[in-house]
């Protein structure tokens, strides 16, 4: 048995820290948090410049054909030091979604540039404060256009082209790819909880549109698509939730009251042990997700939900539990807590909300069982 | 990363599965009614088999009855034996704990002699460590040993002593000096169980059953040659068996994901089956998150393990989580029953009384081997580096401390 990542992998990681430290100070994030600048340009160009873009993207597509274990020890470095880039919207959605179910031509064309990050791509799924499904998608595709508006969108505001799910008529619906600097096509960046990751909201007026996939296959491909970028963003919700334990308990081994150590109080003591417990679970979740996702697995719906979940779950824990260690200094704007906060709100609603995985995990279970 | 197993260790399974495929089917499973003697007389007999053949404390030394076996082969033998319910339970605590403290601490001879009678379960080890006021504070013990020549005199009361009632030999902490700060005044001994002035007294649990006792001594008289450790050193060796222990319980066991699966998927609520229920499904997703979780934490565990290196208290989150989630499967499965979720009737009830032995055997699984609390202390202390609770006990002779009554 080797559950874990190999001594290559730990290198990577180590680079990866490294850089990020450097390069990516929680300063860099706050600059994004309190500016204009949609992603730090100087983390986002040393990542390109790193072939952190290249990673998974096979050679044949100007990609280093590495792996997915490699991208998701990114991921959980990403994740830590919350970096501010459009790096989960072009490599785990964009470049997922064109490796899935990209033509030939599509790969040979999208591809090579989001290896070499001169193009960033994003998915559009969401229409607003309610989830996107078959009874409830407006965005609408005829012929070779799609009409409707997209919101938010991850990086919607700094794309080149979009992958956008749209319905046909009757409730099917495809995905399908959208040049966001063509004709039909106005953008606006909106406000979030999370400042530090830039949203937009996107109009479609009769925008060029081109198949991606099969047509009617919309839902499912967009699921697959989830599956896969599921695993690696619960990689960057560890990384987040590990941050915040380690700054929650830093911060109760130097803050006393009462003449000692607040992490001497036991009501701190397990808060913290909790954390590290909700951490530590979905840790070996988010592996055996890596396994999955690195292998082929036909066990990756399960595992992916299974990850996104306990992920979710920890990553909101530490981040809530981290203010809370804090007193009042954590609700400050000054003090960091709060982008972990955020953070992790934003990811623990990106692909679909909480209670819609956990339905998915118990589907995924029964398909398997009925297998 | 894999799953897979090396050559080596691939060869080793299948030499292990080879025995227990043979030999394991004749001992599994209780007959109905059958008495705790029987089933620790199935036990003993299934322990002596493995050790005819090799198979038992498979990581002891050979002299001592093991197999010198490396830590990964007897993760593999225990996956294996695990696939089958044999009667190992009453040997659990000699063989994880007394054992490995007598390695450390016993003599070159008194290995020789009692160690491979523990290994082929001829003899059964309990740990005489709690008294009603040292629990979780085990070192606030108060059982008396005072020195007579060659000899200990021991007076005291201990409780909760698991499988007293079937035990040969115990190890047994007593305090020797209560003039001294509570840790400093211990020593450690191995006992006869079947010494005179030694009482067992069964105590029945809210499961119904009464695996653990109180163990009375009046006047029990040890040689100085069972001592473990120094005199005034018995915390230290404490802590081995309770390092050990650490290792020892793991995951509760008792009905898990599939069996509340199973049942949320045969049951119907208004026609339909309760996995249909959200409420249900998001339940049933937390616990398999949480078992996937340990499973493959687990793994890591093994891992780590395989390449040469120890594992650290980071093991404590198995018992924590588990315990828990064996109590709360328990409780929502006879919530799925309804109104018949209050039955404790195997013929009435679906799967056995599965559910029904998890509401009530979890409650003692939180105590036992460090409660839930102890256990975050531990992860608090130990694997975050933060500092221990502050005690208004420290430095103070034993005999001055507070005692609430
Ligand atoms: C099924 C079972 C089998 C057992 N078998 C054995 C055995 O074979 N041999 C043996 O020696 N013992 C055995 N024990 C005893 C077991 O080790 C103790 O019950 C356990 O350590 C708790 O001690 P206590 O019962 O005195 O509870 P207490 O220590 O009085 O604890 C009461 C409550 O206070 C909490 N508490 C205590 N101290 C702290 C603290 N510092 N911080 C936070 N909370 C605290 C506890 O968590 C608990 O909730 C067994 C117990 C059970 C339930």
């Amino acid at each position: 048995m080797n559950f874990e990542f190999s001594d290559e992998q730990n290198l990577l990681r180590e680079q990866a820290q490294s850089f990020l430290a450097k390069t990516c100070p929680l300063s860099a994030v706050r600059k994004v948090l309190d500016g204009k600048q949609p992603f730090d340009e100087a983390t986002w160009r040393g990542m390109i410049q790193l072939g952190w873009t290249a990673t998974a993207i096979p050679e044949q597509y100007e990609g280093l054909g590495l792996g997915y274990l490699e991208l998701c020890v990114l991921a959980e470095e990403l994740g830590r030091s919350l970096a501010p880039t459009p790096f989960s919207s072009s490599i785990y959605l964009g470049a997922e979604a064109i490796l899935l179910f990209g033509s030939p031509a599509q790969k040979s064309r999208y591809l090579p540039k989001l290896a070499a990050g001169e193009w960033i791509a994003t998915l559009a799924v969401g229409e607003g404060a309610a989830p996107v499904g078959p009874t409830r998608l407006r965005t609408k595709a005829t012929a070779d256009t799609i009409k409707g508006t997209k919101i938010p969108v991850a990086d919607g505001d700094v794309a080149e082209f979009a992958i956008v799910l749209a319905k046909e008529e009757k409730r099917t619906a495809s995905l399908y790819i959208v040049d966001l600097n063509g004709t039909g096509v106005t953008r606006k960046t909106v406000a979030t909880l999370d400042p530090t990751r830039s949203h937009a909201e996107i109009r479609f007026k009769d925008a060029p549109a081109e198949l991606l996939g099969t047509r009617g296959q919309g839902f499912e491909h967009l699921q697959q698509v989830f599956d896969r970028a599921a695993v690696l963003f619960a990689f960057e919700q560890v990384g987040g939730a590990q941050a915040a334990l380690d700054m929650g308990r830093d911060y109760a081994l130097g803050r006393y009251a009462f003449g000692r150590p607040i992490g001497s109080f036991q009501a701190i003591k397990h808060k913290l042990a909790d954390m590290y417990i909700a951490t530590t679970l979905a840790r070996s979740n988010c592996y055996y997700g890596a396994w999955a996702l690195s292998t082929g697995a036909k066990e990756l719906p399960i595992a992916a939900a299974t990850a996104r979940v306990s992920a979710t779950e920890a990553f909101h824990e530490c981040a809530k539990e981290n203010i809370q260690t804090h007193g009042g200094m954590g609700f400050t704007w000054e003090f960091d807590c709060h982008m972990y906060y955020r953070r992790a709100k934003l990811l623990s609603v990106n692909l679909g909300s909480l209670p819609r995985w956990k339905d998915r995990l118990v589907s995924s279970i029964e398909a398997a069982r009925a297998a | 990363m894999n799953f897979n197993d090396t050559p080596q260790e691939a060869a080793f399974r299948a030499e292990a599965r080879a025995f227990l495929d043979a030999n394991a089917p004749k001992y599994v499973a209780a007959r109905r009614n059958e008495t705790e003697a029987q089933y620790v007389a199935r036990g003993k007999q299934w322990q002596k088999l493995k050790a005819e053949n090799g198979w038992a404390c498979l990581n002891w030394p050979k002299e001592y009855g093991g197999r010198g076996a490396t830590p990964m082969e007897l993760i593999i033998w225990n996956q294996e034996e695990s696939r089958y319910d044999l009667p190992v339970g009453p040997f659990a605590i000699g063989l994880g704990m007394c054992g490995p403290t007598m390695i450390a601490y016993a003599t070159e001879a008194q290995k020789r002699e009692h160690l491979p009678k523990m290994a082929s379960g001829e003899v059964i080890w309990c740990q005489l460590f709690s008294e009603p006021a040292g629990g979780s504070d085990l070192a606030a013990l108060r059982t008396r040993a005072v020195k007579d020549g060659d000899e200990w005199i021991v007076n005291g009361q201990k409780i909760w002593t698991s499988g007293a009632h079937y035990s040969d030999w115990g190890i047994l902490v007593t305090r020797s000096d209560p003039s001294l700060p509570k840790h400093k005044g211990l020593t450690f001994f191995f006992v006869d169980m079947h010494s005179p002035g030694i009482e067992v007294k069964p105590i029945k649990q809210i499961s119904g059953g009464a695996n653990f006792n109180e163990v009375y001594f009046t006047d029990v008289r040890i040689p100085d040659a069972q001592r473990l450790g120094a005199v005034g050193q018995g915390w230290q060796v404490s802590i081995t068996t309770l390092m050990n222990e650490r290792l020892a319980v793991g995951n509760a066991g008792g009905a898990d994901f599939d069996e509340i699966y199973d049942l949320a998927a045969s049951i119907k609520i208004d026609g339909k089956p309760a996995l249909a229920n959200p409420a249900v499904r998001e339940k049933l997703a937390d616990w398999y998150c949480q078992a996937s979780g340990l499973k493959f934490t687990n793994y890591r565990v093994i891992s780590a393990l395989s390449r040469g290196q120890t594992p650290g208290p980071e093991n404590s989150i198995t018992k924590v989580v588990s315990a828990v989630k064996q109590q709360d499967i328990g409780s929502f499965g006879l919530d799925l029953m309804d109104m018949g979720g209050i039955l404790m009737d195997a013929k009435k009830v679906p799967a056995g009384l599965a559910f029904q032995m998890n509401f009530l055997g979890a409650p003692g699984y939180r105590i036992a081997g460090g409660t839930d609390e102890i256990l975050r202390n531990i992860i608090a202390e130990r694997v975050l580096g933060l500092p221990p609770d502050i005690r208004v006990d420290k430095g103070i002779p034993f005999n001055e401390v507070p005692t609430g009554s």
